[in-house]
């Protein structure tokens, strides 16, 4: 690969921006053009890597490596592999959608926020391109600006004390790690090339130290229990498009943290800690769903319901075997598409009503019978009916689990129960029940709106009735990390001490 | 894969897409595409059903659906002598339904939106049956439970629709999640999901045994018992039966095809096809049968009292299917399935005869405001009158001969409950002739109750709704014909095309005792018919005497002993308020914020100095920037 792909793709988006910014902010139309085509293009510009990746190997593709502060061995060293490039699919094809889904909910300052936009795009490319761990770290940090601004200026009414707790929560985070990094540098022979680092060994006592120290940034962004009370104040106040990016891509940096970071620097210490990442994720999941049955307010369940969802990943991803690692990731993209669907209807729905209470709806499938539908299929997937996209990644996940831990699944299993509670609930009190007569003369979706949710609705089918065209980018990679973790490709899956030999069960499974 | 196979589910799925994407402007022609997709899935099944008579089986994959790293499942199909018999249950009653909800769904908004619902459903239940593996179950088993919360909610706007599509979902749910924790423990077990590896192999596990939080389970029982759980679910058996009388909030024709004749009997296909691992746990067949029997008995004393006439009926289904489990507990799966197949026909037909009623009083359900229908509506009186000596085992009826086998099945099963689940569904024959004519008597016999004006307006319904009901009505006569035992002069040709897959039952009864056993069972169902005459025809001032006699037992029938209450009070209350006082307000607001907010709040005060010059939130990053470097230096110094 002579073409620097990636470094296109992540200063495209900031090209964008400057362009944005030198042009003159009376034509509003031709702001929201630009930033349209920007975004496609920058889309399109992705198209060719799902194309190109070689499947069959774990190396990084699309390489590029140049010294840049040479003093500290600082690298500009970017690349992808399977675990990491289909969250650079994901995010340029949500940038699209959040243009569109702010044609017109965006009033105020409207050069400034796709500026914000785009210039957001390009640090998530960068994030999770990053091969060398400082570059990662200006990436990550880089993100969390335009995002804060995001949420600061065009929120809601308590955007100020949201913003700020957004930030606070992942600054604190952040700079843990960057000790973590610096500590890591020094220890690990003068250098922030991650894959280098993740060859060498280091004494488990550090290795623990480093790990909680990582687990502080990854676990606020998930954001695992007990630190994710920044996510529903942030979704709540955040502008449409901003809550679908954190919810799409934003939060998705977490566990991708720990698939890059933790897991192959740290193996020794991964495995220690277990038990308690295992056991967070589980109270994530039952809490998080529970949490969801006491809301009243739109946004802040389907906040909580991802603190939910998230626990299914951060379970997979600990549980260490090809299918919950393989399920772990493929339902961050999942969950990505859910979600990032749900908060685009609700921005919809919200730019009409302008109230998030979730007792100011009801009957509105009468008035608006086109988001109903769109509604109750996201409304599905979330609930993990098979067919969707949804149920693929929270069953491999769970078997993955069960095939370890067999309670593990058992209590993980009981989300999708208060899962299905607490949609369903909510779905009836939007779009069943008595019509409110407040929303007689709602305006119905337009042509927009609908093309705004037809690709996730295609992704949604897609990889629920063909999930392989997925995991089959991943699973030379995956099977790589579980080498690296466990020593065995195929991860911690003996745990069960019953059933047929393997020998006797191969010849005749399908 | 044979061409005429693939069109079966998928006739119907294409069916669903078209109506629901573009029904909107095809207005009452709507239902065509519908009905023409299944009519062809039904003559596509009748060619399969006699392809497997042949001796013709197909088990093919379609295509791989997840691949991950050893684990494999594809979509596949598998057409045997049981996916045959299903095939042909659903595609049939399925194309009567159509046909009837042509009329009885006329007048509706989103005409539409029912029929392309019905053909996703069809779709669901055709895929659930045809699954070559257990996941594709789980997809079509899951996708059915779609179809009924939609139907069920089809008046959406209704609060009461609303809550009772909601609640069969997530009722059903806590089945589901015994179920595919019994998935996972299959492929725990076996390496695989596929029916024919694991059917295969079952013999190997029997006598292993699974440890989890310290409890240790024969591993056959535990596989059983998981599966039993979303049995209990779809099929509306104790405790989970709650939302199955709920859901005739739904359309008529909808109670008929969802909620009697086919998805409830999901349960039951599914402990047929997973007869070889029940034949492994005596345990989990013993919880079969009494799980039946206790359903059994506890559905037909609810249904003895209710007055509005589709909740007699979706009472009476659920009893039913638990004859139906009854058979499976007691290793009798042919006759359970034979069950199925008898009771799909006379149940339809008694729901369609409701929803032909239900037309004729305008949308009148109570049973207290009819009688003397018979002059009015004489082809839904005879098609309900046959359908009520079906169901209640009167000799020569299609009920009579598949509740016969079972109850002498389960009387000389080994299985230890057999005996016991023998007496209870004896008697509960009885009940079942006893509740089906007290309805039968209240609706047309006596005189009219309703106002002048329903009087005024009765009809008998149209022809395309007393047509499915003549159809039906063949079927709720004749359908016994296919497994007259060799006492009456069969030859038990049922249980013989079964048995390939069924297996055959461990033990039969004697002639002599396979004819005492019908005398009693006929003679409960005639006192139960001669009960119901005496109370509502002969001396109408009866019941209420009974009723004042015994007024603990009527209430407790009447509001059906109070389970939804008691839910209510054990699961839903607690649950929701433990979410809403505990975990949200105690912990995520009361410890979780107080701690976030207070400690930027603490910093905030001791750098008191740097906030008087900065002013501001920067104060805040500062701090934590400042303590990041003193650990920072902490840390090289701890190093060094």
């Amino acid at each position: 690969m002579s073409l620097p792909i990636l470094s296109l793709l992540i200063f495209f988006p900031v090209l964008g921006a400057v362009i944005l910014l030198g042009t003159g902010k009376e034509n509003e139309k031709k702001i929201k053009g630009m930033a349209l085509v920007f975004s496609l293009v920058e889309f399109v510009l992705t198209l060719p890597l799902w194309f190109a990746f070689d499947k069959t190997t774990h190396h990084m593709q699309f390489v590029e490596r140049h010294s840049w502060i040479s003093l500290f061995n600082i690298e500009y060293y970017l690349g992808l592999d399977g675990i990491s490039i289909l969250f650079v699919l994901l995010s340029t094809l949500i940038t699209i959608l959040c243009v569109l889904v702010s044609w017109h909910s965006i009033q105020l300052k409207i050069k400034e926020f796709f500026v914000c936009l785009l210039l957001l795009e390009g640090a998530m490319i960068g994030v999770f391109c990053a091969l060398d761990f400082f570059l990662f770290y200006i990436f990550w940090e880089a993100m969390l600006i335009p995002m804060f601004l995001l949420i600061g200026i065009w929120g809601g009414p308590n955007r100020i004390y949201a913003a700020t707790k957004f930030f606070l929560y992942t600054l604190v985070g952040s700079l843990l790690m960057l000790v973590g990094i610096i500590t890591l540098y020094m220890q690990g022979g003068n250098t922030f090339d991650i894959l280098a680092l993740a060859e060498q060994s280091y004494p488990l006592k550090l290795q623990l130290m480093l790990f909680w120290g990582f687990f502080a940034a990854f676990a606020v962004k998930v954001p695992m229990w007990p630190v994710h009370t920044w996510l529903p104040d942030a979704h709540t106040e955040a502008p449409a498009a901003g809550s679908v990016v954190l919810a799409a891509i934003l939060i998705k940096m977490g566990a991708y943290g720990f698939l890059r970071f933790s897991l192959p620097i740290l193996p020794e210490a991964t495995t220690a800690m277990i038990m308690p990442m295992i056991i967070l994720s589980l109270i994530a999941i039952v809490y998080g769903g529970l949490i969801c049955l006491a809301q009243t307010d739109l946004k802040r369940l389907i906040a909580y319901s991802s603190v939910s969802h998230m626990g299914f990943v951060t379970l997979g991803i600990f549980s260490l075997n090809t299918q919950s690692v393989g399920g772990g990731i493929l339902q961050m993209i999942n969950h990505g598409v859910i979600t990032g669907a749900l908060f685009l209807a609700i921005g919809m729905v919200y730019e009409r009503t302008h109230t998030r209470l979730i007792s100011d709806y009801g009957g509105l499938a009468t008035r608006m019978p086109v988001l109903a539908s769109f509604f109750l299929l996201f409304t599905l997937a979330s609930i993990g009916l098979p067919g969707t996209n949804g149920f693929i990644g929270e069953f491999l996940i769970l078997l993955g689990s069960f095939m370890t831990r067999p309670w593990v699944a058992l209590i993980a299993a009981s989300g999708l129960i208060i899962g299905a509670w607490y949609m369903l609930w909510l779905y009836q009190r939007i779009f069943f029940n008595p019509v409110n007569p407040r929303w007689d003369s709602i305006r119905r979706l337009d042509r927009r709106e609908i093309i705004t949710f037809l690709p996730l609705v295609i992704l949604i089918f897609w990889i629920g009735l063909f999930p392989n065209h997925m995991l089959s980018y991943m699973h030379v990679s995956v099977a790589h990390l579980l080498e690296q973790v466990t020593g065995n490709p195929a991860g911690i899956a003996n745990g069960v001490q019953f059933g047929l030999d393997a020998a006797t069960a191969l010849p005749l499974s399908h | 894969m044979p061409t005429y196979l693939l069109l079966i589910p998928f006739l119907p799925l294409f069916s669903f897409v078209v109506t629901f994407l573009v029904g909107k402007r095809l207005g009452v022609h709507s239902h065509w595409l519908p009905i023409i997709t299944v009519l062809i899935s039904f003559s596509c099944a009748i060619y399969a059903f006699f392809q497997v008579k042949n001796g013709y089986r197909v088990n093919t994959d379609l295509y791989t659906w997840i691949s991950s790293g050893a684990m494999t499942v594809s979509v596949g199909f598998l057409l045997d002598e049981l996916t045959s018999v299903m095939l042909i249950v659903v595609t049939s009653v399925s194309a009567l339904v159509h046909i009837y909800s042509v009329s009885y769904m006329k007048e509706e908004a989103g005409y539409y939106r029912f029929f392309s619902y019905l053909s996703l459903f069809t779709f669901s239940m055709l895929m659930l049956v045809l699954g070559n593996n257990f996941l594709q179950l789980f997809f079509g088993w899951e996708a059915v439970g779609l179809s009924s919360y939609l139907l069920i909610g089809f008046y959406y706007n209704k609060m009461a629709a609303a809550d009772a599509g909601k609640k069969a979902f997530i009722v059903n749910r806590f089945g589901d999640f015994g179920f595919i924790l019994g998935l996972f423990l299959i492929y725990a077990s076996f390496g695989t999901l596929h029916y024919e590896p694991v059917f295969a192999n079952v013999a190997q596990i029997a006598t292993q045994t699974f440890t989890m939080l310290g409890v240790t389970f024969n591993l056959p029982t535990a596989i059983a018992l998981l599966l039993f759980c979303g049995a209990i679910g779809k099929s509306a058996q104790l405790p989970l039966h709650v939302w199955l009388p709920d859901a005739m909030e739904g359309p008529t024709p909808v109670s008929a095809l969802i909620h009697a004749a086919t998805m409830v009997t999901a349960g039951v296909f599914l402990v047929a096809r997973c007869n070889p691992i029940f034949a492994l746990s005596m345990t989990a067949l013993n919880v079969i049968t009494i799980v039946g029997s206790i359903t059994c008995l506890f559905a037909a004393t609810i249904a003895l009292t209710q007055t509005d006439i589709k909740r007699v009926v979706a009472y009476s289904t659920i009893s039913q299917l638990a004859y139906m489990f009854i058979a499976c507990g007691v290793g009798a799966y042919s006759a359970g399935v034979f069950h199925l197949f008898t009771h799909a026909y006379f149940k339809a037909l008694l729901f369609l005869g409701c929803g032909s009623i239900i037309l004729g009083m305008h949308h009148e359900q109570d049973v207290k405001y009819m009688g003397g229908l018979k002059k009015y509506m004489p082809i839904t009186y005879w098609t309900f009158l046959l359908a009520s000596l079906s169901i209640s085992g009167v000799p020569g009826f299609a009920g009579f001969f598949s509740k016969d086998e079972i109850l002498a099945m389960a009387f000389v099963s080994p299985v230890g409950a057999g005996k016991f689940a023998w007496f209870i569904g004896t008697i509960v024959a009885g009940m079942t002739a006893f509740y089906s004519f007290r309805l039968f008597f209240l609706i047309f016999h006596g005189k009219f109750r309703g106002t002048a004006e329903q009087q005024h307006h009765l009809k008998e319904s149209p022809k395309t709704i007393t047509i499915p009901l003549i159809l039906l009505a063949i079927g709720a006569v004749g359908a016994g014909a296919f497994g007259v035992p060799a006492v009456l002069g069969g030859n038990a040709n049922w249980s013989h095309f079964l048995e390939p897959v069924l297996g055959h039952p461990q033990a039969h009864p004697s002639h002599f005792t396979e004819i005492i056993l019908m005398i009693i069972s006929v003679g409960a169902g005639a006192l139960g018919i001669f009960l119901a005459w005496k109370m509502y025809i002969n001396n109408p001032g009866l019941p209420q005497k009974i009723q004042d006699r015994f007024p603990l037992l009527y209430r407790l029938s009447l509001h059906k002993y109070y389970v939804d209450e008691i839910y209510g009070f054990l699961i839903v209350k607690p649950m929701n308020s433990f979410s809403r006082n505990f975990i949200l307000n105690f912990f995520d607001i009361g410890l979780i914020d107080t701690i976030v907010n207070g400690i930027p709040k603490l910093i905030g005060q001791l750098s008191g100095t740097i906030r008087k010059v900065q002013n501001g939130l920067v104060s805040h990053y500062l701090a934590y920037m400042g303590g990041g470097i003193v650990f920072i230096i902490f840390l090289i110094y701890a190093r060094s």
